[in-house]
């Protein structure tokens, strides 16, 4: 018996495989309906006059694809091939694995088919009507018991430090969707918030700006944990700074919602808090990319070979990148002229295209192939994925900081005489441009992500069949 | 306490993480409830009434809030372009609230009574017959959908629950009230009554006799903003 036999009987990877997919798959619906959207923007026509397909229902379609369709399955797929491997223990139930696969493709399905009807909340990224809220609530707990069971079953005495950020992560995002959805329902399909105004505005922004934090940063740094050290072959740069930034990447993360609220109508206090947590969350922000850039000391010149690596070390740096861009858009001053504007919009791709997608995409190529006992198709198409991803990127966000910035000066311009020099319609033909440019560099990322479903396809396609399964010929070939 | 001793037990870990992630939302959240001057004293606030309602959740349902913010900055470009900045008592019935995060278009929060309602009903058709510029969807069919509007009461029922003070008589009377706003030639007093003299009435969608999705927008869009008579308003120190 060979050993990678006897590691498929101690692990469950079915459950892996299937998360796996199926984040491949909505990796291209998400970036597709992105591309339709920034096209509508473009070109208005392409809303039809169809209500199912004009911008404001198709918005929240691309951006829950993309965080939760396409992020929250490979989280799915890494937690559990981590938690098992570091904790050399099988998942704690196949009972569960099933319920969080089944039933989170399940919310996926349900928010592809009401997002387009208008079924909505009206809250961003927390659009889900009521009964899918719930269905969430059920999917998540049995998500926190199938992760903390197989932390229980560990043959190690510690929890591995991946660990640490994917348990904060499940523990944050179940206290923020509880708080943030809380509703009185009219019928089945509509609610009201139990939050108004000014209220319901912060803990919107503390719901929203910590699905950032702890959906799209804390749980992927968990990701980074594993998948770079085991790239690299190299250990994880500093243990201690590891601890630290853990701690105060909780701790502050939270604090940072009302950077979303500057000048409204919530009390400065509250803004300034925000701003200032905001600002100190650099410090543990860029501990963790430092930690994970620096796991690479004595193994550089792998980079010139393996682009797995080149997609994790470039996802490191567009996340210190954007860690230091959020900070500074949060200082008022800044935010007067950024907030509202295309800035914003560049900003969150830089981390969600660059650090999100990218880190991803790198795990995704780690293990695909180990998790069907098979070497990757092809290295040259990782390559190519690679450099497509990070042109499409830069090219998207420099669109987006010019029109961004532009917009911004344009709204607060005034002339010789005192009068405002431009009407928003002139600052909105002003973006046409940079919205085009935007696509292009939208199709651009669309294109790797097509490029690595090919690449995925034919490395599971040759993959030697399950043992099970093995015919005579192939079981005397393996031998 | 050594690290080491948290690392290896998932009680102390999780416990430990709720506790620190717990923090900073109770301290920026719970406040709000409890400060007064959170919320401003002002003259003029009334829950929405049940035709406005009605096209505030289509307002909701088309996705406008990723497009339109609703919260004028304390900024001078702003003020010329938009009106008075935006007072957290403007949306204090707002079931969520609707400020937005971006301008793709402009902000709305004053929008009332800026554009006719011809204006609206053209532009809903075709934005670019009105603003060659704009890269807004149409919305045609707004004006071809029947309103439904047999739930207004229990939609005010459900927000009465949460804070919105409608009044018995205004569910009792919502679906009078809200086919008397859209018809011209109804009898308002009712309306008027319980909602003030400042309810715009008439024909939003400039089809008298129908009720369409378009008359309960437009009526939403028309009231955006001129609730809060500003003339007697004095900011106070926060």
């Amino acid at each position: 018996m060979s050993p990678g036999h006897g590691l498929t009987e101690q692990y469950d990877y079915e459950v892996i495989k299937k998360f796996a997919v199926m984040g491949v798959v909505y990796a291209v619906v998400g970036f597709l309906v992105g591309v339709l959207i920034a096209s509508q923007l473009t070109w208005p026509d392409l809303n039809f006059g169809i209500a199912q397909l004009s911008f404001g229902r198709l918005r929240p379609l691309h951006t829950s694809a993309v965080i939760f369709a396409f992020g929250g399955s490979v989280l799915f797929a890494t937690s559990y091939y981590v938690v098992q491997r570091t904790c050399k223990a099988r998942l704690f139930s196949d009972f569960l694995s099933a319920v969080t696969f089944w039933g989170w493709n399940l919310v996926v399905v349900l928010v592809v088919i009401t997002y387009p009807l208008g079924l909505t909340q009206g809250k961003e990224y927390a659009e889900t009507i009521w009964p899918i809220d719930l269905l969430i609530t059920v999917v998540w707990v049995a998500y926190l018991i199938n992760f903390v069971g197989t932390l229980a079953k560990r043959k190690e005495p510690h929890i591995y430090v991946a660990n640490w950020f994917y348990l904060a992560f499940i523990i944050t995002v179940a206290m923020l969707h509880v708080v943030n959805n809380l509703a009185i329902p009219v019928n089945l399909t509509d609610s009201y918030p139990v939050f108004a105004g000014v209220r319901d505005a912060m803990v919107q922004w503390w719901y929203g700006h910590n699905a950032v934090g702890f959906f799209l940063t804390a749980a992927f740094l968990g990701l980074m944990y594993y998948f770079v050290p085991k790239q690299a072959e190299r250990p994880v740069y500093s243990y201690r700074l590891s601890i630290v930034h853990f701690w105060a990447l909780a701790f502050l993360y939270i604090w940072a919602g009302p950077h979303h609220l500057h000048y409204t109508a919530l009390p400065d206090w509250a803004s300034t808090l925000g701003m200032t947590f905001s600002l100190m969350l650099l410090l543990p922000s860029w501990g963790g990319m430092i930690n994970g850039i620096m796991t690479l000391s004595g193994a550089w010149h792998k980079l010139r070979t393996d682009p797995i690596l080149r997609f994790f070390v470039v996802s490191l740096s567009f996340y210190g990148m954007s860690t230091f861009e959020g900070p500074m858009m949060s200082i008022k001053s800044v935010n007067a002229l950024s907030h509202y504007t295309d800035w914003t919009i560049g900003h969150v791709h830089s981390g969600a295209l660059g650090w999100v997608a990218m880190v991803s995409f790198g795990a995704l190529y780690h293990m695909i192939p180990r998790l069907w006992g098979t070497t990757i198709h092809s290295v040259g198409l990782i390559n190519l994925h690679f450099w497509l991803s990070t042109i499409g990127v830069v090219i998207y966000i420099t669109a987006m900081w010019i029109s961004g910035i532009m917009q911004g000066l344009m709204w607060r311009a005034y002339d010789q005489f005192g009068n405002l020099t431009y009407s928003f319609a002139e600052t909105v033909e002003a973006m046409h441009p940079y919205y085009l440019i935007r696509t292009l560099g939208g199709v651009v990322f669309l294109l790797g992500a097509l490029v690595m479903v090919y690449n995925v396809v034919m490395t599971i396609r040759n993959a030697p069949a399950p043992t099970g399964l093995r015919t005579p010929q192939a079981a005397r070939a393996a031998a | 306490m050594k690290h080491a001793t948290i690392e290896k037990s998932i009680p102390l870990m999780g416990i430990l993480t709720l506790l620190v992630v717990a923090i900073g939302g109770l301290v920026e959240i719970v406040p709000l409830f409890f400060i007064e001057s959170t919320i401003e004293t002002v003259e003029g606030m009334r829950p929405y009434t049940p035709l406005e309602l009605r096209g505030r959740d289509i307002y909701i349902r088309e996705g406008c809030y990723n497009c339109h913010s609703q919260m004028i900055r304390p900024f001078r470009d702003e003020a010329e372009r938009y009106g008075h900045y935006s007072l957290a008592a403007e949306s204090k019935y707002d079931h969520p609230f609707q400020w937005g995060s971006k301008r793709t278009g402009p902000d709305l929060a004053r929008v009332g009574g800026k554009y006719s309602n011809l204006w609206h009903i053209e532009h809903m058709r075709a934005p670019r017959q009105m603003v060659p510029e704009s890269v807004m969807p149409a919305y045609p069919w707004l004006e071809k959908t029947p309103l439904a509007y047999d739930d207004v009461a229990a939609r005010m029922t459900a927000l009465s629950r949460v804070g919105v003070p409608y009044a018995p008589e205004m569910i009792a009377s919502a679906k009078d009230d809200l086919e008397a706003q859209a018809n011209p030639g109804g009898k308002t007093d009712g309306l008027i009554g319980r909602y003030g003299q400042k309810v715009p009435t008439g024909d939003f969608d400039g089809k008298p006799g129908e009720i369409t999705e378009l008359d309960a927008l437009v009526a939403y869009l028309q009231m955006l903003g001129t609730l809060v008579d500003f003339s007697s308003y004095q900011a106070q120190a926060r």
